[in-house]
């Protein structure tokens, strides 16, 4: 068997470009490639990959892989799990990477059980060991309360990255790069999967993943009502409306507004927290955010541990007066 | 047409504890327990149960209750049988401790090939412990079925499943063949509560106990011996927790205070 050498950085498609974790991937990949003085790839798989392979290269990539068929059109465990399980047993790279995606959360574990390979999901760091030149991966661990750091001598190391943990390279449209084209012979009969549908959830206004500002509440909104307010505020200040999981869980917003361990991950500037207990499995979703602003009524809950200012009381009337406040700033 | 499902439930230290009881032993890389807050059947998996009661309830079926651990409370781990779950096998031996999702899965879906029959298979998205989100697809991938991960809705008909799968903006609907395993996400809906009637027909029910050789496996393929990640280090992320509380008279004013704090810090 060929050593395995290189890092792999396993690349996502949004809207005709890479999206922004392969960014980030590419970028982690970078440093962790010259490190141990080898190739940063990249594989792309789908339908159509236009312009893609080139951007990876200007994000960093030495080596792009291309997966085309048209029966890779969209994701399905068993399609994409024989083109990786193949580029994985040619290539043998040492380590890939994934981000923690939808697609990345499955095909990433089904893809380490077919190589017998070990894995570490929703990395928030990772670092080669100077002596032993293995991957050393920090990951979450109990809802947030804790970080475990994992390795493994068995190849390829595999982790999964939290979106927004890394920084990506500026793109430099003129790094050169090898694009290599991979065959894949997909069996249809083997899909054992078929998409019927896709349903997206309209987005008003700003995405949360993408918004500067965010307006958050918790169990203490206490209705759907009371988030037509944190809506007002999210308005004055451009920003997006999320939530923690009991207003999820209770159908007071939509799934989608969901930030946290199990949700969306967002690191705005700004992150104004209403009554909201800050979970460690919810702060796992924003304490990446700049600066968190608390507002609770209990003096003793988690979410000041995190924050920057704070007010303690009831966030009913505490809000008003405080968007009215923000509004006259804003505007003067 | 009635299904055999089987669900796996882990014994989990309650998430639900508050943060500042967590503590971590760091000479032997383990949490210690809070005291006076019972374990109990990682959330996700709860949901995972009821899945497959929802299933049974339409088309009826029989679920059977998959644990793995040691010294298992009989209280915790009957949870899923006064749910309405027909069946509980426990694979409990001190050699199961110390696992990871490799040597889990790889016990996990020896003894379902022991069961046997099975139409689905659920696993909750990850447990609440260790978060790693592996064993279900693990399961799937030892067993050569299909899986469907993070599910929301869960619909079982003509030899098939139909899926809806959360992704970020929304979610996907996709069919999938039967035998297939699906992992269960908490936006499926709260579980049931255990009804008096289930919770006394759970007293009565004694699980099938299962130690590593009923299921033909060694000691060094299961629990810590059968690690593929091995732990370097557990630990808590230090926070520096120095939050400046605005006070005023009124919540209002405090509310027109944290404003102009804002800007004067240039936050706003």
């Amino acid at each position: 068997m060929a050593e395995n050498k290189g890092i792999m950085v396993y690349g996502e498609i949004v809207d005709g470009k890479i999206s922004s974790i392969t960014t980030e991937l590419l970028g982690c990949g970078r440093k962790l490639a010259d490190e141990l003085k080898e190739d940063l790839s990249c594989i792309l798989v789908g339908d159509k990959l236009g312009d893609a392979p080139k951007q990876t290269v200007a994000y960093g990539a030495d080596k792009v892989y291309t997966a085309e068929d048209p029966l890779l059109k969209e994701y399905q465990t068993d399609s994409y799990v024989a083109v990786m399980e193949k580029a994985a047993k040619d290539l043998s790279p040492k380590i890939i990477l994934f981000g923690q995606t939808s697609v990345g959360r499955d095909l990433a574990p089904r893809l380490a059980f077919r190589l017998g390979a070990s894995l570490s999901m929703d990395c928030m760091e990772l670092s080669i060991d100077p002596g032993t030149k293995l991957l050393h991966q920090t990951r979450s661990v109990y809802g947030g309360n804790a970080r475990a750091t994992f390795t493994s001598e068995i190849f390829p190391q595999m982790a999964t990255v939290r979106q927004k943990a890394m920084s990506p390279l500026a793109p430099d449209e003129s790094r050169k790069g090898e694009i290599t084209p991979i065959k894949v012979e997909l069996d249809p009969a083997k899909i054992r999967t078929k998409v019927l549908e896709t349903v997206k959830e309209e987005v008003v206004g700003v995405k949360l993943e993408d918004a500067q500002a965010i307006v958050a509440g918790g169990r203490g909104i206490g209705g759907p009502d009371g988030f037509k307010q944190l809506e007002d505020l999210a308005k004055v200040l451009k920003g997006a409306v999320g939530a923690s999981r009991p207003p999820c869980d209770n159908k007071w917003v939509p799934d989608t507004m969901q930030i946290g361990l199990t949700g969306k991950i967002v690191t705005p500037e700004l992150y104004i927290a209403v009554g909201l207990s800050g979970a460690s499995q919810h702060l796992a979703g924003c304490s990446g955010a700049k600066n968190i602003i608390a507002i609770n009524k209990d003096p003793e809950a988690n979410i000041y541990k995190e924050a920057r200012f704070g007010v303690v009381g009831d966030w009913k009337q505490i809000l008003p007066a405080f968007t009215e406040k923000v509004k006259e700033l804003l505007a003067g | 047409m009635p299904l055999n499902m089987i669900v796996c439930c882990k014994q989990v230290l309650d998430p639900e504890a508050p943060p500042a009881s967590f503590k971590i032993d760091p000479s032997t890389n383990k949490v210690i327990p809070p005291p006076g807050v019972p374990p109990v059947v990682s959330p996700f998996d709860e949901q995972a149960v009821e899945a497959a009661l929802r299933i049974k309830d339409q088309q009826g079926g029989k679920i059977t209750v998959l644990s793995l651990g040691n010294n298992l409370l009989r209280d915790v781990v009957k949870k899923p049988l006064s749910m309405g779950a027909d069946e509980l096998i426990l694979l409990e031996d001190e050699a199961f401790e110390g696992g990871d999702s490799w040597s889990i899965a790889n016990a996990l879906a020896t003894a379902i090939k022991k069961i046997g029959e099975y139409d689905l298979i659920f696993c909750g998205r990850q447990a609440a412990d260790w978060d790693a989100g592996q064993v279900g697809t693990g399961i799937a991938e030892i067993l050569g079925i299909p899986s469907v991960t993070v599910a929301k809705k869960v619909e079982a008909t003509d030899g098939k499943a139909k899926v809806e799968r959360v992704i970020s903006d929304g979610y996907q609907v996709i069919e999938v063949t039967l035998p297939a395993l699906i992992t269960v996400s908490n936006e499926l809906g709260e579980a049931r509560y255990a009804t008096l009637k289930g919770i006394m027909a759970a007293a009565k029910k004694q699980p099938t106990v299962w130690k590593p050789a009923d299921i033909g496996l060694e000691p060094s393929q299961i629990g810590t011996a059968g690690r593929r990640a091995k732990l370097l280090k557990l630990f808590q992320p230090v926070k520096e927790g120095k939050c400046e509380i605005i006070e005023a008279d009124t919540p209002a004013e405090a509310g027109t205070k944290l404003a102009a704090k804002l800007r004067e810090a240039k936050v706003i």
